[in-house]
């Protein structure tokens, strides 16, 4: 411990202004900050304690919350593989785990390396310290897109979501897009082939480093979701909604398993990290629109299925509660949720083009979020105003 | 029957190093200083020169604006320095004491506004908006004193008024003669003096810090508009002005709190405004061992100073704390740090109850970012104020914004809480500081 503290500051000053490295001090900051608490102490004129937490704490549960997803996520992308190969019965579990590691890692170091490169040469650009904001965009992103997704295809929409939806506001906390769905959109829009396409997108379907299975023929395995959207939902039985809910069903790597994305949930939820008054009227604001296109005959499934199936359970715990993007007074928290579920179901039901429609009810509710905030705190200037006229 | 206010917003830290209820004394010769920025938005006018010879309740410096608003010597003796800083900023005048406290006799019998002025009193109340020094010529619409401080490792004021309670009577009915008074009382003192104050409007509050900030309670009972103007003014001081009405004579003792986790033996001290720290902390913190942080006032709220430094006007308590600064801590982000303090329950904090008592030191313990999490401070911040809007609307210099999200009624000291809870580090009290300033200015 003492001796990697001692060689830091040995080397310090090379990255400080003036020394031979100070092009790479963001860089150092970000390593010496990730090892080390700060040292730093609040200034005269400021309080002289503060709170153990910070950011990089908070954001680090958002990550650990994501894990069970994620880990969940690339077993079932080994399961798939087994599944489109018709071996399941010869797969084992760590094998179909590891095929699913391997295929999905790739794309967790692209996202990281692409994303925080952008990040580190902006912090270094404006020095400014490095911010930790893009560690959970990071990993969210290869969560939210099919496991075929070309890692080129990844890299420009990281590029592109990073600087446009993030960095020319002002970085980490200045973002009016969640940065992790405007890549998935700009994917969504750009190579609407790769990513929903002929339903052959969401199975891998070729052997990695002798893991898993290159299947025989071309597989096409449709999300339930997307089937119903072009068969209806009459075909759904008992048996999609249990796998929906276990998560053994073709999707985007983390968004499958309803159990995985709960347990993050609660740890969420249990930190304080993500805000109970928006991830649950989310899921009041689904039901209540699933409610009324089931009591309509819009829709033929039960209003609770939409929670299972998608991205809806996904996008409600760790989309729709990022707090730079989501409404910040408490009041506005409430419709903001209810909000994105009742788009999120309204997209589904009745747009014939788009199965899913989280994301683009989570983007669109993001725009408006400042001015949900904005009536909220409106009345509470008038009443201030009024208080003021009234004597 | 008496209004009992119940305030559930808020946060108390448990903070190793209480005082004891006990009184030391402190010896009386010495150097004390009379430091102008203390009082805040006031422009001084220094009226004694070097060498000059002293009484207690004589003019050391004036307001330019307003000479008549005097700012009098704790102490006789003799002027020692009158310390100035860049461009002749006037930094503090120091009079060394000759341990007599011979005082200047003012007359009692004339008007209370002037006599407070005369007698340097009055540059003690603080008035609101803007948080600085009252201007005599404001007729406010009322003045708030609170009878307790609950930040923590504060002053217990309820021991302090002890034996003062005829005092704090006569200072409250002078008070009343310049406007009405409201008297916070925390739902936890018991004190006859306090409850059953008379001339004055007593309002229990019951809740956790900062319920004992004046703003808070001027807030909840009699929130400040634009073009009001509030006085408010320390209950210790209110016994001041009972003391000069009683016996004619300036007396600027307090009885402050020396506390937290680095003091030896951290009790109460019979001082005099102005006085020197070494006095009080000698044999009370151990040098050289590691660094620590001597804090003139609070914890919350106070300044860093060093054991050279003086007491300021206002102060009711000199906290000390480990600086810190030494602490090579592996991995915070992820670490479970059982020592640390924290309101998340990514700590572990939470587990231990409020018993445990914390020793914190004065690391920021994170970066400064922009905004990320929302609601961190409406949580403890217990004013109908967004003050994450507020915050915003200072920072970038909208004063239209700022007067209508309620600027008017908050000071610096009202945000203690919220910096500390606040997970992006903004130093919201310097932040409140400069945006008052910059609206004074303006509104000129």
């Amino acid at each position: 411990m003492n001796a990697l503290r001692n060689y830091l500051d040995k080397i310090k000053p090379n990255f400080e202004e003036g020394g031979k490295l100070h092009a790479f001090q963001s860089l150092f900051d970000g390593l010496e900050t990730f090892a080390f608490v700060p040292r730093t102490t609040s200034r005269v004129g400021s309080v002289n304690i503060h709170d153990a937490v910070d950011s990089k704490r908070l954001i680090s549960f958002v990550i650990i919350a994501l894990l069970p997803a994620l880990f969940f996520g690339m077993y079932n992308v080994g399961y798939q593989n087994a599944v489109a190969a018709g071996q399941l019965g010869e797969a084992t579990f760590w094998g179909m785990f590891w095929y699913g590691f391997l295929a999905v890692l790739p794309k967790i170091i692209v996202s990281y390396v692409v994303g925080l490169g952008i990040e580190f040469t902006v912090a270094q650009w404006k020095h400014e310290e490095i911010q930790e904001g893009f560690l959970a965009s990071g990993i969210l992103i290869p969560m939210i897109v099919p496991v075929t997704t070309p890692l080129w295809m990844l890299a420009i929409a990281v590029a592109i979501s990073v600087i446009l939806a993030k960095e020319i506001f002002g970085g980490t906390g200045m973002n009016i897009f969640n940065p992790a769905l405007v890549t998935r959109a700009f994917l969504f829009f750009s190579y609407p082939s790769a990513m929903t396409g002929d339903s052959t997108v969401w199975v891998s379907q070729q052997s990695i480093l002798g893991l898993g299975f290159t299947a025989p023929e071309a597989y096409t395995a449709a999300t339930p979701l997307g089937q119903a959207a072009t068969e209806g939902f009459a075909g759904f039985d008992c048996t999609t909604i249990q796998q929906a809910i276990t998560g053994l069903i073709p999707g985007s790597v983390g968004e499958t398993s309803v159990i995985a994305i709960a347990l993050g949930a609660l740890l969420l939820l249990w930190t304080g990290v993500a805000s109970w008054k928006i991830m649950c009227s989310v899921f009041v604001g689904g039901g209540l629109m699933g409610w009324l296109m089931q009591a309509t005959g819009l829709s033929q499934i039960e209003w609770w299925h939409h929670f299972v199936l998608g991205g809806f359970a996904f996008g409600a715990v760790f989309m729709a509660t990022d707090p730079v993007t989501a409404a910040r007074t408490e009041c506005g928290k409430y419709v903001y949720g209810c909000l994105i579920g009742i788009v999120a179901v309204m997209v589904r039901v009745l747009n014939p083009g788009y199965p899913e429609g989280m994301m683009l009810a989570i983007l669109l509710m993001n725009l408006f979020a400042p001015l949900i905030d904005y009536c909220v705190v409106e009345r509470n200037i008038s009443m201030r105003a009024k208080r003021a006229t009234k004597k | 029957m008496t209004k009992v206010i119940k305030l559930r917003k808020g946060l108390d830290v448990n903070l190793k190093g209480k005082p004891a209820e006990e009184i030391a004394q402190v010896k009386c010769p010495g150097e004390y200083a009379l430091v102008p920025d203390d009082f805040t938005g006031m422009k001084p006018k220094v009226v004694v020169k070097e060498g000059d010879q002293v009484l207690v309740g004589d003019a050391l410096f004036v307001d330019k604006l307003h000479p008549e608003v005097k700012f009098t010597s704790p102490v006789s003796g003799v002027v020692s320095l009158v310390e100035r800083g860049d461009r002749r900023k006037l930094l503090s005048v120091r009079v060394k004491a000759d341990g007599q406290q011979k005082a200047r006799e003012f007359d009692v019998k004339q008007d209370i506004l002037t006599l407070l002025t005369e007698s340097g009193l009055f540059g003690y109340f603080r008035s609101r908006p803007y948080d600085v020094v009252a201007n005599p010529e404001d007729r406010p619409k009322a003045i708030f004193v609170s009878a307790f401080n609950s930040m923590p490792l504060s002053q217990n004021f309820e021991f302090v008024l002890k034996g003062q309670e005829r005092e704090f009577q006569t200072g409250i009915s002078a008070l009343a003669k310049l406007a009405k008074v409201h008297l916070g009382v925390s739902a936890k003192q018991s004190a006859k003096a306090l409850l059953e104050a008379k001339d004055c409007e007593v309002t229990v509050f019951d809740g956790p810090a900062p319920a004992g900030n004046v703003g808070v309670q001027i807030n909840r009972v009699d929130p400040i508009n634009k073009g009001e103007v509030v006085w408010t003014m320390g209950p210790e001081e209110v016994i001041f002005v009972g003391r000069l009405l009683l016996t004619g004579k300036l007396d600027l003792a307090r009885t402050i709190a020396l506390a937290g986790s680095e003091v030896k033996f951290p009790k109460y001290y019979k001082v005099l405004v102005g006085q020197k720290l070494t006095t009080l902390l000698e044999g009370q913190i151990e040098l050289g061992r590691h660094h620590v942080r001597v804090i003139d006032g609070n914890v919350m709220t106070g300044l860093k100073t060093t054991e050279e430094g003086f007491l300021g006007a206002h102060r009711t308590e000199v906290n000390v704390i480990p600086e810190g600064d030494d602490n090579a801590e592996m991995l915070g982000w992820i670490m479970p740090r059982l020592n640390e303090f924290s309101t998340s329950r990514s700590y572990c904090s939470w587990l231990f109850g409020r018993k445990k008592e914390y020793t914190l030191d004065a690391r920021i313990k994170g970066g400064e970012r922009h905004m990320i999490f929302s609601g961190e401070y409406d949580r403890v911040f217990p004013m109908d104020i967004f003050a994450g809007y507020l915050i915003k609307a200072i920072i970038t210099g909208d004063i239209d914004r700022q007067e209508a999200l309620g600027i008017y009624e908050v000071a610096p000291e009202d945000f203690a809480i919220a910096e500390f809870v606040d997970s992006s580090k903004l130093e919201l009290q310097r932040i409140v500081r400069e945006g008052l300033d910059i609206l004074r200015k303006e509104n000129a």
